[in-house]
């Protein structure tokens, strides 16, 4: 880790006035830590944003769920309002990493850090969220503009997440066997005009499948997933799953998720 | 108290302070005046080194040194050895190259080390380290296990890339066997190459005095002694009654600590270079490119049987991958420990076991937990359980007609068994899987859509690495026996000096239990005291599951001494002969008579020689004052512990995912000193066994790149990986030591690849290498409908 100057910013403001080209958040710190200690990158300051009031908590509504940034992993899967309103995104946050990671992991730093193996971009996409940040408001699926990469400027920062509440829906996560990122995350959400599915893991950036789509919005079952061809090319494959296997896992956690949808 | 000490669930000594955080480890340690080491190491597998330049890195605020190949041979500093020679089949001697502790004029594997640069501050030293400039020439590597013979030569005086070529058995009665039989059952298989991954990664410190001219290296090792022998003897870097070795508390070895690394030689003589303490922490990525690896093997193996199932003889043809460098037990492990084992415990007639050791550019490969046995075990139990299915008989019932039943048992190759009762640990196992109602499982799997299998492994494995007079015969460069020293102290505890080490083993809790045992003292007056070399006598250290074999056997001897002296003083005091005094409980005691001194009156009495007022001197002429023993134990034999293992797994055919769903087994460890303890080590095993056959694997990119350098790639088994294992013994005592111990330390490992493997293969009914990824197995299984569909 090469040396840097830590800040404790108390508001939003303090925060952005902070910031510079060569200044990083700190949320959670679960992937930051591990690229300074490994100095596999630095900085000059590092804004710590965990005491800021303004990006903490959750808020139901009958329409959606808003997650406030620093809210950790763990919060969201133990939170009773999560849960009743969207069981499968408190399932998505309680599968993330191990218990420390959740204890430390935060939405806002993973969806900010984007990695193409996260959980929560899928969940993002899937139920259309907004995400609202220190200037604005962003669909969600003008975010997630590429690998690590989003809309984000710089000195933006994440506040909160606001997800809508579908009628019903599941995320089924193939874990890496090492790292239990997503090898595949396939998130299914039904709402009343539409079904979207969001894959991760699977490309450089998460994205909605639409063969999957296609086929649950003319008929929501199992069944009609098996005239769906999942296609490898544009897949990753790495060490862990060729594109091949990639596709035969979305097509396999789909079906998975249409049959748990809650 | 005593006589339940051995046998019984005694919590061990060393929780509490390793659950409480209270473990004093080499990076705890920290020293006066310290200083901070960062090794250099090459990112390429294979180059020639045109030029190091680290002027601008001396520059920088707080660094003290950057030293080089330069250096070392400025200051005349040996490199590393390989310690067992191993002869080719053709008379010759093996072929190693030189292995300098820091590279000269080449590197060979992609965290080779290059230089170590020392600051005041890591922080210091890391930001000199990226300032070092080493100019590389890349050259091809060659990575390959398969093809190494077939590559370009690494070394010019090696042709090949051939270490030695090495034959056992005999080849010609081995065809002859093979041509009356009535099926050969060919196998071709895959030992997958694995990271030790210890808990603890490797550190040094080294610390000179100038002042008594003594040299302290604070290593984590599970060898001490050994560390200071060869660092002394072939490193030159201080002479033996100067130089203090200390391995403290360590975090795990299996097998990768056994062995002196380049750092601790570099660390070393650093410090003594520059007088200051010189302190290195291997970081984990370091850890994974720099510690030595296990196992890649490459195997062709052939087995004759006739149609009632009896083996006829058995071919083994194996590649081993060496490294870029042969290790210092890099050539025994895949020859003499693995090369004997290949027959299993079988009463095979006839067979041979041809090793072709060969260099790569990857990071040397040396003992790993099981060390050679695994790799034959997995062999010979995967090619047994084939055999049955191709004869169509049921794969225990092929076994136990194969087993060996009388004992002593020479077998064809090395090994004479002492003991064992092979068809009553099978009988167990099966009881406990409930093998009779494994069908019904299988339905039940199949109608919820899942594929079930059940796989065996029957294995025997020779421990307690020790004989000298057989394993320097066979090219040991050091005899493996072991020393103990039992020391009372006046007020009658007692100090226990083993030469082995524990790191993880729990000698503290069961060496306690023997001397307990032996003389009478509780437990919580006995203290074990291991890992300093200015402490114990020398000894041989901790592998081989050989520590209690072996090492516990030189306390007993110990405390045999003890006894026997303190018959000659309780006899004077008591005032009889000493062939009239019986020792029982910790009592010296007059059978028929009230007469009796306990064991702490007479070290007292022992420490108190003189005449003092009413007291007498208690000791009879010529018996020196003091009660402290030594004892060298060299057994005259190995110990052969043996089992039958279980495994069942469920598969998923859409995703290949494969869980153990249970375990089975039922081992024969001999005499068991703390079954809890000897209950984690099985655990351990299993957990590793199990990492290798479903999980872990090492792997080089065809130009070298360790792709799997850290836990993000390289997938460890974690707890939810493993059902509740079933665990039964059964007991054919050691006949080589008088604990009539055996050693259970490398067991799981050894025999569960196998059982997996086998229940893999028959869940999916198709050969697949370790590894069983979900992905390999979802192939394997796509493969098979499809031809399946084909053909219909």
């Amino acid at each position: 880790m090469k040396l840097f100057n830590f800040h404790e910013a108390k508001n939003l403001k303090e925060a952005t006035k902070l910031s510079s080209s060569k200044s990083a958040y700190l949320a959670g710190g679960q992937t930051l830590i591990p690229s300074l200690k490994l100095r596999l990158a630095s900085f000059q300051d590092v804004i710590d944003i965990k005491e800021i009031k303004d990006l903490q908590g959750i808020k139901a509504t009958g329409s959606s769920v808003a997650i406030g940034a620093t809210t950790k992993h763990a919060d969201v899967a133990s939170s009773k309002d999560v849960k009743k309103a969207i069981p499968s995104l408190a399932g998505l946050a309680g599968g993330i990493g191990d218990p420390q990671v959740r204890n430390c992991g935060t939405i806002g730093g993973s969806i900010s850090n984007n990695d193409p193996s996260a959980c929560y971009p899928s969940a993002c996409i899937a139920l259309d969220a907004t995400i609202h940040t220190s200037d604005r408001k962003i669909p969600a699926e003008k975010f997630f503009t590429g690998m690590f990469e989003t809309a984000l400027k710089k000195g933006e920062l994440v506040t909160k997440v606001e997800f809508n509440i579908p009628e019903k829906s599941a995320y089924v996560k193939c874990p890496n066997p090492a790292s239990r990122y997503a090898l595949v995350g396939v998130y299914i959400a039904k709402f009343k005009k539409e079904v979207r599915c969001a894959v991760t893991g699977a490309q450089s950036v998460v994205y909605r499948c639409k063969e999957i789509e296609n086929a649950l919005n003319k008929n929501f079952s199992v069944d009609s997933l098996d005239s769906v061809t999942i296609k490898s090319s544009g897949l990753n494959s790495d060490i862990h799953a060729s594109a091949e296997y990639r596709a035969s896992l979305i097509l396999s956690s789909a079906k998975k998720a249409v049959a748990n949808c809650k | 108290m005593a006589s339940s000490m051995i046998g019984s669930k005694v919590e061990r000594k060393e929780d509490k302070k390793f659950l409480t955080g209270k473990g004093r480890y080499t990076a705890d340690i920290n020293l006066h005046n310290q200083s901070y080491a960062v090794f250099i190491r090459s990112p390429h597998a294979r180059a020639k080194i045109k030029s190091v330049d680290a002027s601008k890195a001396k520059k920088l605020p707080g660094v003290i040194d950057v030293l080089t190949a330069k250096e070392l041979q400025e200051d005349k500093i040996g490199g590393l050895i390989a310690g067992w020679k191993i002869m080719s089949q053709d008379g010759t001697e093996m072929k190693c190259p030189p292995h300098p502790a820091l590279a000269g004029d080449s590197v060979n594997y992609v965290g080779d080390h290059v230089a170590i640069v020392i600051a005041e501050t890591l922080q210091q030293a890391k930001d000199a380290a990226d300032a070092v400039q080493v100019d590389y020439k890349v050259l091809k590597a060659v990575v390959s296990t398969k093809d190494a013979m077939n590559s370009e030569s690494i070394y010019e005086s090696i042709p090949k890339n051939l270490c030695f070529d090495w034959l056992l058995g005999d080849k010609a009665k081995t065809e002859q066997a093979f041509s009356g039989a009535d099926k050969v059952v060919k196998l071709d298989i895959t030992n997958n190459r694995l990271v030790p991954n210890a808990m603890e990664p490797r550190a040094a410190i080294g610390d000179y005095n100038p002042s008594s001219e003594e040299l302290t290296l604070y290593t984590t090792s599970q060898n001490p002694h050994l560390s200071r022998l060869v660092i002394s003897a072939f490193n030159a870097v201080h002479p033996e009654h100067k130089f203090r070795v200390i391995a403290p508390d360590v975090g795990g070895g299996f097998g990768s600590k056994i062995y002196p690394y380049a750092e601790d030689v570099v660390v070393a003589w650093a410090a003594k270079r520059l007088q200051r303490p010189v302190k290195w922490v291997c970081e984990r990525t370091e850890s994974f490119l720099s510690d030595c690896h296990g196992r890649d093997h490459v195997t062709h193996c052939e087995l004759a049987v006739k149609k009632d199932g009896t083996i006829l003889g058995l071919k083994v043809d194996t590649i081993a991958n060496l490294g870029g460098y042969a290790s210092l037990f890099a050539t025994v492990t895949p020859t003499y420990l693995y090369g004997p084992l290949v027959l299993g415990l079988y009463n095979i007639p006839v067979a041979y076991c041809n090793v072709k050791g060969v260099f790569t550019n990857t990071a040397p490969v040396d003992a790993y937990r099981g060390a050679g046995r695994p790799e034959a075990t997995y062999m010979i139990e995967r090619l047994v359980d084939k055999a049955a299915k191709e004869i169509g008989m049921d794969r225990a019932e092929f076994r136990k007609r194969n087993f060996i039943k009388q004992f002593p048992h020479q077998q064809c190759l090395v090994h004479n068994i002492d003991s064992g009762d092979y068809i009553a640990h099978l009988n167990k196992a099966l009881d406990l899987a409930d093998y009779k109602n494994f069908e019904k499982r299988k339905a039940e799997s199949r109608s919820r859509g899942k594929l079930r299998g059940i796989g065996f492994s029957t294995y025997i494995e020779a421990c307690g690495i020790a004989p000298s007079a057989a394993v320097m015969s066979l090219g040991c460069g050091v005899g493996l026996w072991e020393s103990a020293e039992i020391r009372f102290n006046p007020t009658g505890n007692i100090s226990v000096f083993t030469g082995t080490h524990s790191h993880g083993q729990s000698h503290d809790t069961t060496f306690a239990q023997i001397v307990s045992d032996k003389l009478g003292v509780p437990i919580e007056n006995i203290e074990l005291i291991h890992g300093d070399t200015d402490k114990g006598p020398f000894g041989m250290g901790t592998y081989g599951s050989r520590s209690l074999a072996v090492g516990g056997t030189a306390i007993v001897k110990a405390c045999d001494k003890i006894v026997d002296k303190g018959k000659k003083v309780a006899a004077k005091m008591l005032e009889v002969s000493p062939n009239d005094i019986d020792f029982k409980n910790g009592e010296f005691i007059v059978p028929n008579s009230n007469k009796k001194k306990t064991i702490g009156e007479i070290a007292f009495a022992c420490y108190v020689p003189g005449t003092y007022g009413e007291v007498k001197s208690p000791l009879p002429e010529g018996v020196e004052p003091g009660l402290k023993e030594t004892a060298f134990y060299d057994p005259v034999n190995f110990s052969f512990p043996a089992g039958s293992h279980i495994c069942e797994v469920e598969i998923d055919p859409d995703t290949g995912e494969t869980k153990v769903v249970t375990y089975t087994c039922v081992d024969d460890f001999g005499n068991l000193i703390n079954p809890m303890i000897v209950e984690g080590q099985i655990h351990g095993g299993l957990a590793q066994g199990i990492g290798q056959a479903l999980y872990e694997n090492a792997y080089y990119d065809e130009t070298g790149q360790l792709v799997t350098a850290s836990y993000m790639d390289y997938c460890m088994p974690r707890a939810d990986n493993f059902p509740e294992f079933r665990i039964g013994y059964t007991c054919t005592p050691a006949t080589s030591n008088p604990l009539g111990v055996k050693g259970c330390g490398e067991a799981g490992a050894i025999a569960s690849p196998p059982a997996v493997m086998n229940a893999v293969v028959d869940a999916i009914g198709t050969e697949i290498s370790m590894p069983a990824t979900s992905e390999k197995v979802w192939r394997a299984v796509n493969e098979k409908s499809k031809t399946k569909s084909k053909a219909a």
